[in-house]
């Protein structure tokens, strides 16, 4: 097989508050050997925020990401799904709307880029599935996770709107009953846990204009997959992530019972499987413990 | 699958039944049928009365999508009985089909639910257009195609409440409006003819209005008749800042705390965010922060990480910042 190259697209968080996530992604991608090029120039994508406030200028800023992309003959692969939303939106209404993409374009003009919609934009779970393989990752799975039961979390911003995100990978997924990370988890060796709150929103976008909303959400999810006797969740967003892992106080006041449970990021989860350490994979940054992995 | 030839397979319906009359607590019957590969959701719900009991009870009328009456939940997703097709039903969940009410907290009988709240909070936004058109024009109050192309997408709504109840705000915040109050509101602010001064800032308000939406795009993906009402609220926020109707808060600061952000660092500052948008109220903050700290997931302001080429980004937000706060 040919060399995995991908232009990287790290989000925010990964240089802040989830470092764990930049070294866990870095060690998954030494193991496959696939190669990152990082997108240093990208800005924020505006985490559907900023597309609340001015519209035109977030579609700007983000095919001006794509665009780096697209100047290294990539494709774009994020690692968080909030960043897949938002610059695979992006992608989606520029493609399809050739009067918006000359505007958008006139203004890339004036820094020197062009947009030109010959990336694709995936998501770092569906990279690893899609292009390098579940069967060639089980193959590599050197230390098994069998005695754990893990929760997949999904996140929102993976698996909806549906239709958008099926144009982008080639595993269909059904956001009613999505499939690929209890594919992967299955693939590291451990048992999948099926739980209603799999596919469901953790509330991380309103926490600060409306913090109960968005703790019981959290709640809700942490203990759905606790009473499925789920040792631990796994998650492909570094939103979904901090939510679960740093915010477990409030929920649990929020649905009146004490909940918490280790949270991994989908990285960090292939990558013990394929035998990186855990300093490696930055555990050590968890709120939640994590440590007895 | 071909289209020419039905196909028949057996399928197992758990069926949620109860009777507020009657009934302490609901339960759930099985029924197990052959269903065609050309059967509906509703064909099922008629042969369940037919065949199998009377007494079984939901909403239908038209048949043809447009009437909104026939909405039931097929294994948690909200879907109109009378539009979605078994076959795709059974590609997604396989030959164990659940049957419940939108909401089962609001079961009345069966499949009906009541929807007082959804009426309610769809009546409160003005769902009608409010102008002051001469009784006498002497001339027909025109829309362009351009200016109707803004509006008729939400204009399709068929009030089924599919959205509003797989909303999980509407669930946990039962001030907040739902999707589809929300696609109504901003059906007649889309409409050039409409001069209604309060709606817009009505659902701009904090606890109800668009701003405790959760992003989650429960409402796009289940809505029957493809309104995408999620777009809506987006463009709702939009117009709140463009109208200068969006009150100075902490949900708006959020929003506006990204530009603020992304025009010093490229990235966004989470921490600058959070003092922007609480203000003195990030004193609650305190708590999980320090023990974020101790885990090293919190940057400090003088090592802010910044994009390369940030002058490329400041200046892309000086030529194409469309809006002003």
């Amino acid at each position: 097989m040919k060399k995995l190259k991908y232009a990287l697209f790290t989000g925010c968080t990964a240089k802040q508050s989830t470092p764990e996530q930049m070294m866990s992604t870095m060690a998954v991608a030494r193991k496959l050997d696939i190669e990152m090029i990082e997108l240093t120039e990208a800005s924020c994508c505006g985490a559907s925020h900023l597309q609340d406030y001015d519209d035109f200028l977030s579609l700007v800023l983000n095919a001006r990401n794509i665009a780096y992309a697209e100047k290294h003959g990539l494709t774009m692969v994020t690692i968080c799904n909030t960043c897949q939303l938002n610059t695979a939106m992006t992608k989606h209404r520029l493609d399809n709307n050739a009067e918006l993409k000359a505007k958008v374009n006139e203004k890339l003009a004036e820094i020197g880029l062009e947009y030109k919609g010959t990336s694709n934009v995936i998501h770092f779970l569906y990279a690893i599935i899609d292009d390098f393989g579940l069967d060639k990752i089980k193959e590599m799975v050197v230390k098994p996770l069998s005695q754990f039961n893990i929760a997949p979390f999904y996140g929102c911003h993976n698996i909806r709107p549906s239709e958008l995100h099926n144009e982008s990978h080639k595993t269909k997924e059904n956001p009613y009953n999505p499939t690929s990370l209890d594919d992967l988890i299955i693939a590291c060796g451990a048992k999948n846990v099926d739980y209603e709150e799999k596919n469901k929103c953790c509330g991380f976008h309103v926490e600060l204009q409306a913090p109960h909303t968005a703790a019981v959400l959290t709640g809700n999810a942490i203990a759905g997959a606790t009473d499925q006797n789920a040792d631990m969740m796994v998650t492909p967003c570094p939103l979904c992530h901090l939510k679960l892992d740093t915010q477990t106080k409030s929920a649990s006041e929020a649905i009146g019972r004490e909940v918490s449970l280790p949270v991994l990021h989908m990285q960090q989860m292939v990558g013990l499987a394929l035998g990186c350490t855990p300093a490696e994979l930055g555990l050590q940054h968890h709120v939640t413990d994590v440590n007895f992995i | 699958m071909s289209t020419n030839t039905i196909t028949t397979q057996k399928v197992n319906f758990k069926v949620f039944r109860f009777n507020a009359d009657n009934d302490y607590l609901p339960y759930y019957e099985n029924y197990t049928m052959d269903v065609t590969s050309e059967e509906v959701v509703l064909d099922i719900l008629n042969r369940i009365k037919w065949d199998y009991d009377g007494s079984f009870s939901y909403r239908r009328s038209c048949r043809h999508g447009i009437c909104g009456a026939c909405a039931i939940k097929v294994n948690g997703r909200s879907t109109l009985a009378c539009k979605e097709s078994m076959t795709t039903m059974i590609e997604y969940f396989g030959n164990e089909i659940t049957l419940e009410p939108l909401s089962t907290k609001r079961a009345i009988k069966d499949m009906i639910i009541d929807k007082a709240d959804f009426w309610e909070k769809h009546a409160s936004v003005t769902p009608y257009l409010v102008a002051d058109i001469d009784e006498c024009p002497s001339c027909e109050n025109l829309v362009s195609p351009h200016d109707a192309e803004e509006l008729n997408e939400a204009d399709l709504c068929i009030q089924c409440g599919a959205c509003h109840y797989a909303c999980p705000a509407v669930e946990i915040n039962s001030d907040f409006f739902g999707p589809a109050a929300f696609a109504a509101a901003y059906r007649f602010e889309a409409d050039v003819r409409d001069n209604d001064a309060n709606r817009l800032s009505y659902v701009n308000e904090e606890k109800q209005g668009v701003w405790d939406c959760v992003k989650c795009y429960e409402c796009a993906e289940v809505c029957p008749k493809d309104i995408n009402p999620i777009d809506k609220i987006t463009k709702l926020h939009q117009m709140a800042f463009k109208k200068g109707v969006a009150k100075n808060n902490v949900a708006t600061r959020h929003a506006v705390g990204f530009l603020h952000s992304i025009k010093k660092h490229g990235l966004l500052d989470e921490g600058g965010l959070v003092l922007y948008s609480e203000g003195p109220s990030i004193v609650k903050h305190i708590p999980v922060a320090l023990q974020m700290f101790k885990k090293g997931k919190i940057v400090m302001p003088w090592n802010m990480p910044k994009s390369d080429k940030l002058d490329e980004i400041q200046k892309l937000i000086k030529s194409s910042s469309t809006v002003k706060f």
